[in-house]
């Protein structure tokens, strides 16, 4: 098992544990839709970490939303998702909820609301344990009790019957994390796990999720807007803008030579060499596009220092950024003119923020 | 009797005014509430002109004509001393409406200012205040009408005395709260530190913003008040016969229902159109005024 | 926990203190010789000075309040003006009445009011959502008095189904007992099943858009365990807060409703005492009634407690 799982984290071998093919999401009110996702596909192969990377409003929790079936029901959904070889869009949700919480589980952003403030933890995590595997009362509560403890909670024994509020937010979501993993799931999708919490304790929380996908061969969606999480933790990194995959590569690839231009503006002064490493995405000049239509067209070339008329004229497809490689190839990108591998970067007109040089950011690892 | 309106002056140059126009609108857009206030006004209107709109005189007996069914003569029958039941509605309207305006005013007069003394000056006048509130909620508003029925005799005054007297900590309640929140917004925090006395801060920048709060419980309170009239009227500790009121028309008829149902049902009914109506116009009100939205 | 709950005891008995004050001062209060109010109709001289006597009211104001309290905790709370029987007997025999008469309201209210409030707002923007709140608007605006008379008129006189007064002791005839409780508690049950209803619902709206709602979703619970386990779990703080606040308002509706269904209890009990000017036994009513209403809030705070850890635990780490 443990081999597997460590040449599936290198080598990709074997079915992808999830597959998400040409996802789109829209939410129609009265007086208009928006497009939140646009035909975003990829695949999570068994213990590999997916960073899923983007400015706040690209979809990207829509997308892992989407993937839960936790989308309200003004969304439309078009596209599919296969967990194991199932599709779940368009499931029936009695059938989504016998997949939810045991092959695919979620952490979210806010562990300080996310856990229910009147129910001790213990009841909590043996929820989804008498819920997915029909264990007793007393069985669920020592599986509880080894679930804590697998997350790190020192004293777990004595923490099963507190209740939330008694714990701070980086113990609350080792708490999430534990209720996710109880039922040994396939996937995690952990939506901005560490963004709530103290830089102290990300630090933490990012080494539970390391040590659970060693140790249980979890497959993970690191849904994140932190580049230095991504360093950290990622095999490989999904790029997101306005809905739509701009680029995906290995997470060695993507920090040393990145092709889309808006990756490059994600990555910022990361890239140039001796230059001031960057924790948080800089500024592009420009706004987001509105996501109230999908134009033909590449939705970042009114920001982009390379765009011209075959920006605006059709929208880039999704492929291999050397020629010769296939579709499947690892590196992919939507762009009309990607940078070449050891080109450099336009200088950008954003004056990066000011932030501590982080050295150890800059190789990317 | 309703010249004194409450201790409430026009708003002034607030945040309020400039939003009035689009409150109104908002207010005008939800039907429910429209229709409400549109039957307060009716009823409001028929109180007022009572004397114009009934057709016989409420209190004079026509003994060849006792329980009289609905018909073209009497629209909603006689009771069993022959009066005009359509002329004792609308007079027992005009009795509704003075002890529901009446009542939220005693409130409000006696109310208001211990809620804004009690959350402006906190420590000792607070803590004796909420004691004191206290203890007025420990008497639940039947058993205060009836002690003070008991000690005053009953009558519509003491009626009214009671209800307003019942009202008077929710309206110290929600004041104090309104007070306590707006000591902290930054404009009246300003103008305590420019020197503002007391009495300016309180009334020229407090009280003016509180108004809503304010507006939505009298919305709440004067349906209570029309029907706690009713109530007190029915058992006999409010209204005496033979004075009209729908409460004591409820009463009378108690004793006819078998063979006079109608004497039962049209009172019942004025005193549900009455309370629906300003109960409708009270949530669409809060809908509109209230940031912190009541019940939405 | 246990400091919260001596403070809210302290604050009540402090409370019940000054209810007992106003009670007590009330009486005094009362135009003209106390001695003639609590004589009733007999009011020959010697009448009188017996009273005095008997009530001691030649002492000292505070001398006599300190007896009143000091008679009222041994349960002896007068006698009857009118009757002449002590009053705690006459209220021992209405309780019952009035407390059976509560439970089914109260049952009725609480079944009736939450669950079309779980349902408004699981189904929000559904028919259903709007039937619930028009009916509990309609419920909020019905008088409990007239209400009473309607279904006294359909289901008494137009359908004979139920009895519209009298009382028989459940221990007496349970099946009897039920045909004639069955209208009151739906009259005094309604107007606080429309309160429940409505807080229920928004409580409810709340809850469902909340974090860890997402949370038991996304753990694939059923949707009978998200809502009712969690969701609703969340809104019985809310809830029960004001259930409690509204009991002021079902003492006071049981005092109609027993006077329209002719039940002998402890309503009926206050008015009669009113009308007959009984105040040896309107006094002791009153005292009883806020006392019972005070009790009634601190079990509130109590319950409440249990049902949020925030409150009962707060502050322990």
């Amino acid at each position: 098992m443990t081999e597997t799982v460590l040449e599936s984290v290198r080598g990709r071998v074997g079915e992808p544990v999830l597959s998400v093919r040409d996802l789109s999401v829209s939410f129609r009110s009265d007086t208009r839709t928006v497009h939140a996702v646009d035909g975003v596909s990829y695949d999570l192969h068994p213990g590999e970490v997916l960073a899923v990377v983007g400015e706040s409003g690209c979809g990207k929790s829509v997308t892992s939303m989407a993937v839960m079936g936790l989308l309200p029901p003004t969304a439309r959904i078009g596209g599919s998702i296969r967990v194991g070889g199932r599709e779940l869009v368009g499931a029936p949700e009695k059938e989504l909820q016998k997949i939810r919480g045991k092959d695919i589980a979620m952490i979210f952003q806010e562990p300080m609301t996310s856990l229910n403030p009147v129910l001790t933890i213990g009841r909590q995590i043996g929820e989804v344990l008498r819920r997915h595997q029909g264990l007793s009362r007393k069985e669920a509560r020592e599986r509880s009790v080894d679930l804590l403890d697998l997350v790190g909670i020192p004293a777990p024994r004595s923490r099963i019957d507190e209740y939330p509020h008694q714990l701070s937010g980086g113990m609350r979501q080792r708490v999430m994390i534990a209720i996710a993993v109880a039922c040994d799931p396939s996937v995690l999708i952990a939506d901005e796990p560490t963004t709530a919490l103290d830089v102290t304790v990300q630090a933490g929380i990012l080494e539970v999720l390391q040590s659970l996908r060693e140790r249980l061969g979890t497959a993970i969606v690191l849904v994140t807007h932190d580049l230095g999480v991504v360093a950290d933790a990622a095999d490989r990194v999904l790029v997101m803008y306005a809905g739509r995959s701009v680029e995906e590569a290995p997470v060695h690839d993507l920090f040393a030579t990145a092709r889309h231009p808006y990756t490059r503006g994600l990555l910022g002064a990361v890239l140039r060499p001796g230059g001031e490493g960057k924790r948080r995405l800089p500024e592009i000049p420009g706004l987001v596009p509105s996501l109230d239509s999908q134009p033909d067209a590449c939705t970042f070339a009114p920001r982009c220092s390379r765009a011209d008329d075959t920006c605006t004229a059709g929208r880039p497809g999704f492929g291999s950024v050397d020629p010769g490689t296939g579709t499947d190839a690892a590196h992919r990108a939507a762009c009309w003119h990607p940078y070449g591998a050891g080109e450099a970067s336009d200088t950008l007109t954003a004056t990066p923020a000011t932030e501590p040089a982080r050295p150890d950011q800059e190789a990317g690892k | 009797m309703t010249t004194a309106t409450p201790a409430l002056p026009t708003v002034p140059q607030t945040a309020k005014k400039r939003n009035a126009n689009g409150r109104l609108r908002a207010l005008r857009r939800n039907r429910l509430a429209m229709t409400g206030g549109i039957i307060a006004a009716v009823f409001i209107l028929v109180a007022l002109l009572a004397p114009l709109i009934a057709p016989y005189d409420p209190s004079q007996p026509d003994f060849g004509n006792v329980l009289a069914e609905p018909g073209a003569a009497h629209w909603l029958g006689t009771d069993d001393l022959g009066r005009d039941q359509l002329s004792r509605i609308v007079y027992g309207a005009r009795a509704s409406m003075q002890v529901g305006l009446v009542a939220v005013v005693l409130a409000f007069v006696i109310g208001v200012p211990l809620g804004l003394v009690g959350g402006y000056y906190g420590k000792f006048a607070d803590g004796a205040i909420s004691r004191l509130t206290d203890t007025m909620l420990a008497f639940p508003f039947l058993v205060l009408a009836v002690g003070l029925a008991a000690i005053l005799g009953p009558s519509l005054t003491n009626a009214t005395i009671a209800i307003g007297i019942s009202q008077i900590p929710a309206v110290i309640r929600i004041t104090r709260a309104e007070t306590l929140r707006l000591k902290h917004v930054d404009y009246v925090g300003a103008a305590i530190a420019n020197g503002g006395g007391d009495g300016t801060v309180l009334f020229r920048h407090i009280l003016p913003n509180a108004t809503s709060a304010l507006i939505v419980q009298a919305t709440v309170g004067i349906p209570a008040a029309i029907i706690g009239e009713a109530l007190l009227s029915f058992l006999g500790l409010g209204v005496q016969p033979p004075d009209p009121s729908l409460g004591v028309m409820l009463s009378g008829a108690q004793s006819f229902l078998a063979p006079a149902p109608w004497l039962a049902v049209f009172p019942g009914l004025a005193i549900v159109a009455a309370t629906l109506a300003f109960n409708l116009l009270g949530d669409g009100l809060r809908d509109v005024l209230d940031p912190r939205g009541g019940t939405r | 926990m246990t400091k919260y709950l001596l403070t809210r005891l302290r604050q009540s008995l402090i409370t019940l203190f000054l209810v007992s004050i106003v009670v007590f001062a009330g009486i005094r209060a009362l135009p003209g010789d106390p001695a003639l109010a609590l004589a009733g109709e007999e009011r020959s001289p010697e009448a009188l000075a017996a009273i005095r006597e008997a009530y001691g009211l030649n002492d000292n104001i505070v001398v006599q309040y300190a007896r009143f309290i000091g008679h009222a905790l041994t349960g002896d709370l007068g006698n009857s003006s009118r009757t002449g029987l002590p009053v705690a007997d006459a209220i021992g025999q209405a309780l019952p009445v009035t407390l059976e008469l509560a439970a089914l309201s109260l049952l009725l209210a609480v079944v009736l009011g939450i669950g079309a409030g779980v349902v408004a707002a699981v189904r929000r923007g559904k028919p259903e959502e709007w039937i619930a709140n028009v009916i509990a608007l309609i419920g909020l605006s019905i008088p409990t008095f007239w209400l009473g008379i309607v279904l006294v008129l359909g289901f008494a006189i137009a359908v004979p189904v139920f009895a519209a007064s009298g009382y028989v002791p459940f221990g007496t005839d349970p099946v009897d007992n039920l045909r004639r409780m069955v209208l009151p508690a739906i009259v005094l049950g309604s107007g606080l099943a429309a309160v429940v209803m409505r807080q229920t619902r928004a409580a409810m709206l709340d809850s469902l858009s909340a974090d860890y709602v997402r949370t038991a979703r996304a753990k694939g619970l059923s949707k009978r365990s998200v809502v009712g386990g969690h969701a609703l779990r969340n809104s019985l703080v809310t809830v029960v807060t004001v259930l409690g606040l509204q009991l002021g308002h079902l003492i006071s509706g049981a005092v109609v409703t027993e006077q329209i269904f002719v039940l002998p209890g402890f309503g009926k009990l206050t008015i009669d005492a009113v009308f007959t000017r009984d105040y040896a036994t309107l006094q002791a009513v009153v005292l009883c009634t806020s006392a019972a209403y005070i009790l009634i809030n601190l079990l509130v705070d109590v319950v409440y407690s249990v049902i949020d850890p925030r409150i009962r635990l707060g502050g322990a780490r």
